[in-house]
């Protein structure tokens, strides 16, 4: 089950106008930088990125030419504000979602994650006691007044918990260090964070990868994802890049 | 015009929190003061759990050391120990929510007197979405909350107040507060005064808070 593909381009080639993708990444580690370039180059329009923690903060240059092409709809995200509100009002992104052109929706970090387990588990929803004493837990938290929804409460053994749902994507872009051809992953250190949840979550789910080996190459005891999760490969260089968020 | 005291530099306002952190304590610490704790951790046998997927989390790396995947949730390059494991996100969470998490330290705008804390959204900023980041996770499981922050804004109006003005993190969850002037506990009586800054009266740090301070009968300076 060979699931290389030569070109990211043909990789990301059937991906519609509309499209819902997930974005791994923590701030800049573990991003899937190729495959957003990927994104600009094919001029995808009305996306909306699911993101686990500011990796278009860590893909700066590529979120500014997204938004500059006019591509993305709306942002789901923890962290996807500069710290500083000086740095921010100056922030292309920022801009953008005040001007109401993309819409910005915001959950707890833990939270996402659990919404793409879930999706991925094949569990619709789920109860949780995070945002109980916040506005979490009263609607969705997002820059449309329109669409902050109402969100149901439960009181279940004495404690208040927050229903969220599952969050499934069409698409599912991955950043991982090592591929085999049949799309088993490994990550490396902190760079795994949301890239494996994630990767259950898409429908679709493109890997960008440093390193392509044969089956067998990667200890079966040591693979992150298993390929069943997987159904695109392409390797891409090992791309250098700032470590900052400031 | 407010009055201003001059008091701890955040180093050890960091310094003096690190204290309630014991041997055996699973530790995670927030952007800000917080991440300056692990400054203070050597000979403690205690671990940092980072959220981005990291137990035992070492010193800040520099140099040579610098690897891009092997940052904190800081986004700042660290170091790895010997014991050290990295983990997918949803596994970082379920140690946080799941209350494996002994000692949390957190950054905030302000603290009420009922323990509650806002830390995620100034509402200056005019927008309706802010940074939440695992903030609001950590509360939720967190045996132990600590804040570590300064005791007013910087033009000295009270960030422990009786009533949080900014959007909530988590209400009633705040045990411990450390500031530049003071230490305060959250009891159920309300915020009892326990340590302040040398020099300072309990009545000097009253002025430069919002929420009634009960005075311990054991108050002494900060103990560094």
């Amino acid at each position: 089950m060979n699931k290389v593909y030569s070109s990211i381009d043909d990789a990301v080639a059937d991906i519609p106008d509309g499209a819902s993708i997930a974005i791994p990444g923590f701030f800049a580690a573990g991003v899937p930088r190729v495959l957003l370039q990927a994104l600009i180059a094919r001029g995808t329009r009305e996306l909306t990125l699911a993101c686990g923690c500011g990796p278009l903060l860590g893909a700066y240059e590529e979120l500014v030419q997204l938004i500059k092409n006019r591509q993305i709809k709306k942002v789901i995200d923890s962290y996807p504000l500069f710290r500083s509100a000086t740095k921010g009002a100056q922030d292309t992104f920022e801009q953008a979602v005040r001007s109401g052109e993309i819409e910005l929706e915001v959950y707890p970090m833990g939270t996402l994650a659990e919404k793409y387990r879930a999706a991925g588990a094949g569990i619709p929803a789920f109860y949780t006691p995070t945002g109980i004493g916040s506005v979490v837990e009263e609607a969705v938290v997002t820059s449309i007044q329109d669409n902050r929804k109402a969100k149901e409460t439960r009181i279940l053994d004495g404690k208040n918990y927050v229903l969220e749902y599952a969050l499934k994507t069409d698409y599912a872009f991955v950043h991982a260090h090592t591929a085999d051809t049949e799309g088993n992953l490994r990550y490396r250190m902190t760079a795994r964070n949301f890239n494996h949840v994630m990767a259950t979550a898409g429908r679709i789910t493109i890997a960008e990868v440093e390193n392509v080996v044969e089956p067998g190459e990667i200890s079966p005891d040591g693979i992150h994802t298993p390929g069943i999760y997987v159904q695109r490969v392409v390797k891409v260089p090992r791309v250098t890049f700032a470590i900052t968020i400031d | 015009m407010p009055k201003i005291f001059e008091g701890l530099p955040r180093e050890m306002i960091a310094m003096r929190a690190s204290r309630e952190i014991n041997d055996g304590d699973y530790v995670n610490l927030g952007i800000g003061i917080p991440t300056l704790i692990s400054d203070w951790m050597e000979g403690k046998d205690a671990v940092l759990q980072s959220e981005i997927g990291m137990l035992k989390t070492g010193a800040l790396a520099f140099g040579e050391d610098v690897d891009q995947d092997l940052i904190n949730a800081s986004c700042q390059p660290v170091t790895q120990l010997p014991g050290t494991s990295y983990f997918d996100i949803f596994e970082s969470f379920s140690m946080i929510r799941g209350g494996h998490i002994d000692v949390v330290v957190m950054g905030a705008f302000q603290v009420s007197e009922k323990g509650d804390y806002a830390g995620w959204m100034n509402p200056d900023r005019g927008l309706a979405v802010g940074n939440i980041g695992g903030s609001m996770d950590l509360c939720a499981g967190a045996r132990k909350l600590i804040i570590t922050m300064e005791h007013t804004t910087k033009d000295g109006r009270p960030k422990i107040v009786r009533e949080l003005s900014y959007p909530a993190t988590t209400k009633g969850k705040v045990n411990l507060v450390f500031t530049d002037l003071a230490v305060i506990e959250v009891t159920a009586e309300g915020l009892c005064l326990k340590e302040v800054y040398p020099g300072l009266t309990p009545e000097d740090i009253q002025s430069v808070t919002d929420a009634r301070l009960i005075i311990s009968p054991d108050i002494k300076d900060i103990e560094l």
